[in-house]
């Protein structure tokens, strides 16, 4: 067998997104978050953010319509968050 | 195929008349403006901001007419949509889409608009006289999207 290297542990860097009344309720607009090994899609990602209480909890609580989306595509609770990626929430579209 | 996400106002004339130019297979044009009413659920609206999401915006009515290319014969298609302030009786949106025949412009301006209000992350906040608040999503705006699925 060969011998496996070391884990590094890396800081997996992803940029969150807020957009209109998230952006307001929750005070930011982005914010650059590193990714627990243990967050592996959007879903997970919500849980985290979830997870600080306060204002993050009731805006993206499960029970609230909230949207989103990775490297700018609709996402689901399913699509994958990785290294790098673009992911936004925001409220569901009222434009035209 | 052209998007623009804009806060300049825009001349529905001059941007058909751009689209057609050239063109002599194009026999239909149909287009949908969208405008600024004064009132909204009840209240009395002064004015409205547009906030957007940069880049998804473009990517997500891209697609959508990527679909309305796939389901009509479009020769050509131009959608603009406003964002920032604007007031009552301001245009938002243009939709135009240029085919040889009307059908399949009729039908493929409407698709556009519909997959638009429901897919294309715009979010409007209305400054009515009680203060600021963020427009809500309508069920009916679902609906009338979904109602393309069951045609497909």
């Amino acid at each position: 067998m060969t011998e496996r290297a070391p884990k590094r542990i890396i800081n997996h860097m992803i940029t969150v997104l807020y957009f209109a009344r998230l952006r307001e309720t929750l005070g930011t607009g982005t914010e650059r978050i590193a990714l627990p090994a243990a967050v592996r899609d959007v879903e997970g990602l919500r849980a985290l953010l979830v997870g600080r209480g306060g204002e993050w909890e009731q805006a993206l609580a499960p029970s609230r319509p909230v949207r989103a989306a990775v490297n700018q595509a609709v996402a689901h609770g399913d699509t994958p968050v990785a290294d790098g990626d673009e992911v936004a929430f925001f409220p569901p579209v009222t434009g035209g | 195929m052209t998007v623009r996400i804009q806060t300049a106002d825009f001349d529905v004339s001059a941007e058909i008349a751009a689209l057609r130019r050239g063109n002599p297979r194009i026999g239909a044009v149909a287009s949908f403006i969208g405008v600024v009413r004064d009132i909204n659920e009840g209240g009395t609206v002064a004015g409205m901001t547009l906030e957007h999401y940069p880049g998804m915006t473009e990517k997500a009515i891209e697609e959508i007419v990527v679909q309305a290319q796939a389901r009509w014969n479009i020769l050509d298609s131009l959608v603009i949509h406003r964002v920032g302030r604007l007031k009552p009786t301001d245009q938002i949106v243009l939709v135009v889409v240029a085919s040889a025949h009307r059908g399949d412009a009729f039908a493929a301006c409407e698709f556009i608009m519909d997959y638009l209000k429901t897919r294309a992350p715009f979010w409007k906040k209305e400054q009515t006289g009680g203060g600021e608040r963020w427009v809500e999503a309508r069920v009916s705006d679902d609906i009338a999207a979904e109602r393309w699925r069951l045609k497909g």
